[in-house]
C-alpha cells in the first residue's frame, strides 16, 4: 500500500500579531491517509494552535507568518474565505475537547447532524438520511429517529462526544483533527471513544491528528507521535520508536509522568514550567528544566538530527540518552502502620432531592491512611466526598470523626470538626476566589481556625506555601497569574493551613496536565508522610492511586463494590466492574504489547 | 520514593509586565479609552464643578431681587431675571448642588439596598429567593415616579423622604441585576470552599460574591445615578421636592415655565443643565458597560 500524504505541514510559523513573538515555529508534520498522528505536549506547548492551523484557522491575536499547510495537495495560504469554509467540515473535520459546549443546546442532535451534511450539500435528501443512519451506527449510537430527536442535555458526556465525532465523520472528510476529545470523560467511555476514532480512521482512510497531553492515550491509537515543547516539535517518530527508545530528555520525562497501572515505575513530575511566547531562551527551550543541559544547550536551539527511519529529535545530547534505563520499582506507597479509624462512614444513604444516589456506604479511613475511592462519573463518589465535607446534607447514616458523629451541614459542625476535615476541589480554576491574592486566601483560613495567632499570620502563610513548594513571592499573586498546577498547590496549602486530620481530595488532578498531575501526586505523598495526614483520595483513574493509596474502594452506581489493599485489588480484582475498569485504563505497556517502555 | 527531582518549584510567572489590577479598575481603564466615556466624563465634570463652585462665585444671592420680573439679559443679570425678579444666573449656579446631592444620596440608598437584596436572593436561593424577587416584581410594576409621588404626597415634602423614596424605587431594579450576576458566582467552588470552613453568610456575600460582580455593579451605579437626577429634578418640578424660595433646577423650571415665551433663559438654563448632566452620566455608564462586556475590544 503506497499511502499518500494528506496532511503536509512545512516550516509552519505562527506569531502573536501584537508582539511578533512566535507561538509555534519550524513545525513540520506529515500524515498519511488512514494514519493517526499523536501530537503531544503540556498546555501552552502550541499543540492546539497547530491543530487549528490545519483548518486554516488562527485564534484572534495570532497569524501565520511563514511556512505552508498543504491539505490534499492544495496550500491553505492561497485559499479565499469561501474555499476555506468549504474545506472546514468537508475536507478537514474537527472534534472539540468539550462536546458539552460544542453542541448547540437548543437544537435536536438529528438537526445538527443533518445541518453539517446540508452545509456541504453534496447529497440528496434520501442519501442524507442514509448517511445519517450509517454514521450514527458507526459511532455506536442508535440511529432511530427517537434518539435523533433528543437534545444534547439528554445525552451523557460520552454520547455527546460520539455525536461530535459522528458530525466530524459525516461528510467523509480526508483529515480529522481531534483536540483532546476524551479529556472530560472517564476511562470506560474514553476507551470506547478511542476505539471508535481508531476504527473510523482505518475504515475511511482518514488522516487523523490527535492532540493530547496524555502519552498513555496517544499510545492507544497513534501510528506516529510528535512531541511538542514550547512551540517546537522536539521529537517525532513511530509510536514504537518513541515509546521504546525515547531520545529527547523531555519525552523521557513525560513518559515518567504517566501513571503506570502495573506499578513498576514511579510517577515523577517535571519541575518548572514551559516558557511562554516572547519569553523563550536563546538556546534550547527545555534547557532550564533539563538535567542533561550543558553549555551549548544555552547557546542555540539544537538542529534536527535523524536517528533512523523517521525518528527525529532536536537535542544535542540525544546520543547520551540512548543508554540503559533504570527501572525504579520504588512506587509502593509509604509504608504506614494504620492507626485507629479517624473517619468512619456507616450505612450512609444519600439522595439528590427525591433521587437516591448512594446506598449503604461503609467506609473507614485510619490514622495516616490513604484510602482511594475510584469510580466513573455518576458513581456517587463526589457526593460521598461532599457528605464528608458537610456540603451535601441530604443523607441518612453516620459520619464519625474519631468518636463524634458529625452534623450533616458544615455550618452546624463545631469549628474543630470543620478544621479537621479539609476538602480540596477538583478544579483549581474555580476553587480560588479570583479577587483575592494567594496570601489573603491562606491568611483567612488561619484567622478562621487559629484566631489567637494574629501576629504570626504572615510567617505562617509563608510556611504554608513552602510546604507545597511555592516560593514566598506567590503571596501577592492572584490566581489568574498562576498555572493550573500552581493553583492546585495553593488550594492544597489552604487546606493544610487548617492543620487537618483528614484531607478529602476530589479528583484533584483531573483538570491538570499529566506532568503536573505527577508532581501533585508526589507532593501529596510527601505531605502525608511529613504531616501524618489521612487522605480520602477520589479519582476515576486507577493508575493514579497505585503510588499513593493503601486501600481502594471501587464504586459504581452509588455502591461500593470492592474494597481492599491496592496491590490485592490490582492483581486479583474480585468484582467484575473492577476488572472492566482495569482493562479500560489506558496503559502504554498494554498498547505496545511486547515493547518495553523505557524511561530514565 | 525518589527525591532526585525537586517538586516543581513553580518558577515565578515569566515577566509580569503589567501589574495585576482589580477587575473594576481594569474595566474603568478600558472604559476611559472610549470616546463616549471621555465626552461623558468631561460633561459631568463641568456640571459638577458648576454645582460645587457656583455658589461661591455667583454674582448675587439666589433669593435677592435684582430687577423687574422677567427682565431680559443685562449687565446686572447675565441671563435676565426670573418670574419674581431674582437673578437667573445666580439661581442656576446655586441650584445644582441640591439636584446632584439628592441624586447621589438616593443612588447610594438604592444601590446598597439593591445589592444586599440581590446577593442575598442569589446566595440563599429557594424560598428566600422567591419571596425577595417576587416582592421586587411587585415594586417593579409601579412606575418609579408614581411610587415616589405617592409617598411624598402622603408624608409631605421632606429632603430625607425624597432620598429614601427614590432609593427604594431603585432597589428592586438593582437587585435584579445583581442577583443575575451573582447567580453564576454562587455556583463556583470557592464559595463552597468558604462554606466548608464555616465562613459567616454575610462574609460570603461581601467578600466572596461582591468583588466578583464589581463590573455590573459599576454599570448599575452609573445608570441609577442618571435616573436619580431625572427623578429628583422631576419631583422638584412637580412641587413635591425642595420648596420655594430654595434655588433648585427642577423647581426653577416649575416656577418660570408660564413665562417661557417672555424670558426663555429662566427655564432653558436649568433644563439644559439637567439634560447635560443626565446625558453625561449616561455616556460614562454606557462606556463602562461596553468595557465590562468587551464590545469595543479589538
Amino acid at each position: 500500500m503506497s499511502a499518500t500524504s494528506v496532511v503536509d505541514v512545512k516550516a509552519l510559523r505562527i506569531v502573536l500579531t501584537e508582539s511578533g513573538a512566535d507561538i509555534v515555529d519550524e513545525i513540520g508534520i506529515t500524515v498519511l491517509a488512514g494514519h493517526v498522528l499523536g501530537l503531544v505536549g503540556e498546555s501552552g506547548s502550541g499543540k492546539t494552535t497547530v491543530g487549528m492551523a490545519l483548518m486554516g484557522y488562527c485564534r484572534p491575536g495570532g497569524k501565520v507568518s511563514g511556512g505552508e499547510v498543504v491539505i490534499d495537495g492544495s496550500d491553505l495560504a492561497g485559499m479565499r474565505d469561501a474555499e476555506l469554509r468549504k474545506l472546514r467540515g468537508g475536507v478537514v473535520a474537527y472534534v472539540p475537547q468539550d462536546p458539552g459546549t460544542a453542541l448547540n443546546p437548543a437544537l435536536r442532535i438529528g438537526t445538527q447532524l443533518s445541518e453539517t451534511l446540508e452545509a456541504h450539500g453534496r447529497l440528496g435528501e434520501s442519501e442524507r438520511e442514509q448517511r445519517l443512519r450509517e454514521t450514527l451506527e458507526e459511532v455506536a449510537l442508535p440511529p432511530e429517529p427517537e434518539f435523533r430527536r433528543r437534545y444534547p442535555h439528554q445525552l451523557s458526556g460520552g454520547q455527546q462526544q460520539r455525536v461530535a465525532i459522528a458530525m466530524a465523520f459525516a461528510c467523509r472528510p480526508h483529515v480529522i483533527v481531534c483536540d483532546e476529545p476524551t479529556t472530560g470523560l472517564d476511562v470506560t467511555t474514553q476507551a470506547r471513544v478511542l476505539e471508535t476514532v481508531k476504527a473510523l480512521c482505518a475504515i475511511h482512510e482518514v488522516a487523523a491528528v490527535y492532540v493530547s497531553h496524555d502519552l498513555a492515550v496517544v499510545a492507544e491509537l497513534a501510528d506516529r507521535v510528535a512531541v511538542m515543547y514550547a512551540g517546537r516539535i522536539v521529537e517525532s517518530g513511530t509510536r514504537d520508536q518513541l515509546f521504546s527508545a525515547p531520545r529527547h530528555p523531555y519525552t523521557r520525562r513525560l513518559l515518567r509522568a504517566v501513571p503506570d497501572l502495573a506499578g513498576k515505575r514511579a510517577v515523577v513530575g517535571i519541575p518548572g514550567r514551559a516558557p511562554q511566547p516572547g519569553h523563550r531562551p536563546a538556546g534550547c527551550f527545555f534547557e532550564p528544566r533539563c538535567a542533561l543541559a550543558e553549555d551549548r544547550c544555552r547557546e542555540a536551539f539544537p538542529p534536527v538530527s535523524e536517528l533512523g527511519a523517521g525518528h527525529a529529535v532536536r537535542c544535542y545530547r540525544a546520543a547520551d540518552t540512548a543508554g540503559a534505563l533504570a527501572p525504579d520499582g520504588a512506587s509502593a506507597p509509604p509504608a504506614t502502620k494504620v492507626g485507629d479509624p479517624v473517619l468512619t462512614i456507616e450505612s450512609l444513604d444519600a439522595r439528590y432531592g427525591s433521587k437516591p444516589t448512594l446506598f449503604d456506604i461503609q467506609l473507614r479511613v485510619g490514622r495516616e491512611e490513604c484510602v482511594a475511592l475510584v469510580g466513573e462519573s455518576g458513581s456517587g463518589k463526589t457526593t460521598l466526598a461532599r457528605c464528608v465535607a458537610g456540603l451535601h446534607k441530604e443523607y441518612t447514616g453516620d459520619i464519625r470523626l474519631g468518636d463524634t458523629v458529625l452534623a450533616h451541614s458544615a455550618r452546624r459542625r463545631t469549628t474543630d470538626a470543620r478544621r479537621q476535615i479539609q476538602y480540596v476541589f477538583q478544579n483549581p480554576y474555580a476553587s480560588l476566589n479570583p479577587r483575592r491574592t494567594v496570601g489573603q486566601t491562606i491568611a483567612r483560613q488561619l484567622q478562621l481556625f487559629f484566631p489567637g495567632a494574629r501576629r504570626d499570620v504572615g510567617r505562617r502563610v509563608v510556611e504554608c506555601l513552602e510546604r507545597v513548594s511555592l516560593p514566598e513571592t506567590a503571596i501577592n499573586r492572584f490566581p489568574d497569574q498562576l498555572s493550573g498546577g500552581e493553583r492546585q498547590r495553593v488550594a492544597i496549602a489552604r487546606a493544610l493551613a487548617a492543620e487537618p486530620a483528614v484531607l478529602v481530595c476530589d479528583e484533584v488532578t483531573s483538570a491538570l496536565d499529566v506532568s503536573v498531575q505527577a508532581a501533585i501526586i508526589d507532593l501529596l505523598r510527601d505531605l502525608r508522610g511529613q504531616m501524618g495526614l489521612s487522605i480520602l483520595f477520589i479519582t476515576h483513574n486507577l493508575a493514579l492511586i497505585r503510588t499513593i493509596a493503601d486501600r481502594v474502594c471501587v464504586m459504581t452506581g452509588g455502591r461500593i463494590v470492592e474494597t481492599g489493599a491496592v496491590t490485592g485489588v490490582f492483581d486479583s480484582p474480585a468484582a467484575e466492574y473492577t476488572r472492566q475498569l482495569l482493562a479500560n485504563t489506558p496503559s502504554i505497556e498494554a498498547a505496545l504489547g511486547h515493547v518495553a517502555v523505557r524511561a530514565d | 520514593m525518589t527525591t532526585d527531582v525537586a517538586i516543581a518549584p513553580a518558577a515565578p510567572v515569566p515577566a509580569p509586565t503589567v501589574l495585576r489590577q482589580h477587575q473594576w479598575l481594569q474595566t474603568l481603564r478600558a472604559a476611559l479609552r472610549l470616546s463616549r466615556t471621555k465626552i461623558g466624563l468631561a460633561i459631568v465634570t463641568v456640571m459638577v464643578l458648576i454645582a460645587l463652585i457656583g455658589p461661591l462665585v455667583s454674582p448675587h444671592t439666589p433669593t435677592e431681587f435684582v430687577g423687574a420680573p422677567n427682565a431680559g439679559p443685562s449687565s446686572q443679570a447675565l441671563f435676565g431675571t426670573d418670574t419674581l425678579g431674582r437673578d437667573v444666573f445666580s439661581r442656576f449656579l446655586h441650584g445644582g448642588l441640591s439636584v446632584f446631592g439628592l441624586a447621589l444620596a438616593a443612588t447610594a440608598v438604592g444601590v446598597v439596598l439593591g445589592v444586599f437584596i440581590g446577593l442575598t436572593a442569589a446566595y440563599a436561593g429557594g424560598a428566600v429567593d422567591e419571596v425577595l424577587m417576587r416582592t421586587a416584581d411587585v415594586f417593579l410594576a409601579f412606575p418609579q415616579i408614581v411610587f415616589a409621588l405617592l409617598l411624598v404626597s402622603a408624608l409631605g415634602p421632606k429632603v430625607w423622604l425624597i432620598i429614601v423614596t427614590v432609593g427604594i424605587t431603585h432597589a428592586p431594579r438593582v437587585a435584579r441585576v445583581m442577583r443575575g450576576a451573582a447567580l453564576q458566582v454562587v455556583e463556583r467552588d470557592f464559595v463552597k470552599a468558604a462554606e466548608a470552613v464555616g465562613e459567616k453568610r454575610t462574609r460570603i456575600l461581601f467578600t466572596e460574591l461582591l468583588p466578583n460582580v464589581s463590573s455590573p455593579l459599576m454599570v448599575e451605579i452609573g445608570l441609577r445615578l442618571t435616573y436619580s437626577i431625572g427623578l429628583v429634578a422631576g419631583i422638584s418640578f412637580l412641587g413635591l421636592g425642595l420648596q420655594p424660595p430654595h434655588a433648585d433646577w427642577g423647581l426653577m423650571i416649575n416656577e418660570n415655565r408660564l413665562d417661557l415665551t417672555i424670558q426663555p433663559w429662566s427655564v432653558l438654563l436649568p433644563v439644559l443643565a439637567i439634560a447635560l448632566l443626565t446625558v453625561g452620566t449616561n455616556l460614562v455608564t454606557d462606556g463602562i458597560a461596553r468595557a465590562a462586556i468587551g464590545i469595543d475590544r479589538e
